[in-house]
């Protein structure tokens, strides 16, 4: 290893750190594919649908919105208007992201197509540090897409097997998930009230109004708590 | 093996329409100088859209929930990425059994 030079950054270097980052993500979102999976088979989904929507859609929030709401025919307008609002997060995402990414605008465009709540959250993290090339973007992809694609399948195969999924904790291992993503951007005040803004508001919205709205809702009280709680000098 | 038209078609608007959300923000970003107030409500972003996803389940599901919610988030400093999700799911079985 390169011990005189460790910021220096190869592709072979990149796709490591893609991989070591992402294998935690993957093995965490494993029995969350299974789940969504056999939840789609019980819905009258066949194994080939659900391999379909997971490698075209690959947004767990919105195909587990879709499945909840699920009936036959498939209402395709009401389907549509709840995933652009569950993935209205995306906008902010990749807007957040570009400025960190070393990509050119068509390797960009191709890339997004795999922006996840995960692969982003692991970027901003390594941007943090260094900027997020294409080997280490494409590395993560890669694996999130095919681990969701190949989990989910095998979940509509198995269907009823796989018993109740409450019993071995594994529909909270997406919320420890997400819990152990946001202590990855630290305890400044700014972030604390942030992160006490946004899931009070995303939990009352919620119980009183019901999802989807709690996830734009909560995002934007957090945003603004964040610019409150900012002093008004600061640069950056 | 079969596949419906109409499921087909709805799994295309919904393809669609998330890569859409997907590569907007790429155009928007070219847009986006921030400074001060505006660049600390933007780093606010990636935290605020974690949180508002699972507020829900964290803190309105039931008393399991929460406190293994609090459980994961204190190991969430200590441990690696896969040691909180473990420590979350072993919380999350064991309260949903005492309480």
């Amino acid at each position: 290893m390169d011990q005189a030079n460790p910021f220096v950054s190869t592709p072979r270097r990149d796709i490591q750190a893609g991989l070591r980052d992402i294998a935690p993500v993957a093995v965490a979102a494993l029995p969350i594919g299974l789940l969504f999976g056999a939840v789609a088979a019980a819905k009258g989904m066949t194994p080939l649908e659900v391999m379909l929507m997971s490698a075209l859609v690959f947004a767990g929030g919105a195909q587990f919105a879709a499945i909840e709401t699920w009936i036959s025919p498939a209402p395709i307008l009401t389907l549509a208007f709840a995933t652009l609002l569950i993935n209205a997060r995306h906008v902010l995402m990749g807007a957040s992201l570009t400025p960190k990414v070393r990509m050119s605008r068509v390797q960009t465009l191709l890339a997004y197509f795999f922006l996840t709540d995960e692969a982003w959250a692991l970027s901003e993290r390594r941007a943090l540090e260094r900027p997020v090339t294409g080997a280490y973007w494409f590395a993560m992809a890669v694996v999130l897409w095919a681990n969701w694609t190949l989990s989910s399948t095998i979940g509509a195969i198995l269907g009823s097997f796989l018993g109740d999924p409450e019993r071995i904790g594994a529909d909270f291992a997406f919320t420890a998930l997400f819990i152990g993503l946001v202590a990855g951007f630290g305890k400044s005040r700014v972030t604390l009230v942030t992160v006490a803004a946004s899931a009070a508001v995303a939990a009352l919205v919620h119980y009183f109004i019901g999802a989807p709205w709690h996830v734009a809702s909560g995002a934007l009280a957090g945003i603004a708590a964040a610019y409150l709680a900012a002093p008004e000098e600061a640069r950056s | 093996m079969t596949l419906d038209t109409t499921t087909l078609i709805a799994i295309l608007a919904m393809a669609v329409v998330t890569y859409f959300t997907r590569i907007a923000g790429l155009f928007v970003a070219d847009r986006l100088v921030l400074t001060g107030r505006a660049k600390a409500a933007f780093d606010a972003i990636p935290p605020a859209v974690l949180v508002a996803v699972i507020a829900p389940t964290a803190l309105t599901t039931g008393w399991a929930e929460a406190i293994a919610a609090a459980i994961t988030a204190v190991a969430a400093f200590r441990l690696p990425l896969l040691g909180t999700v473990a420590v979350g799911v072993v919380a999350v079985v064991v309260l949903r059994n005492l309480i």
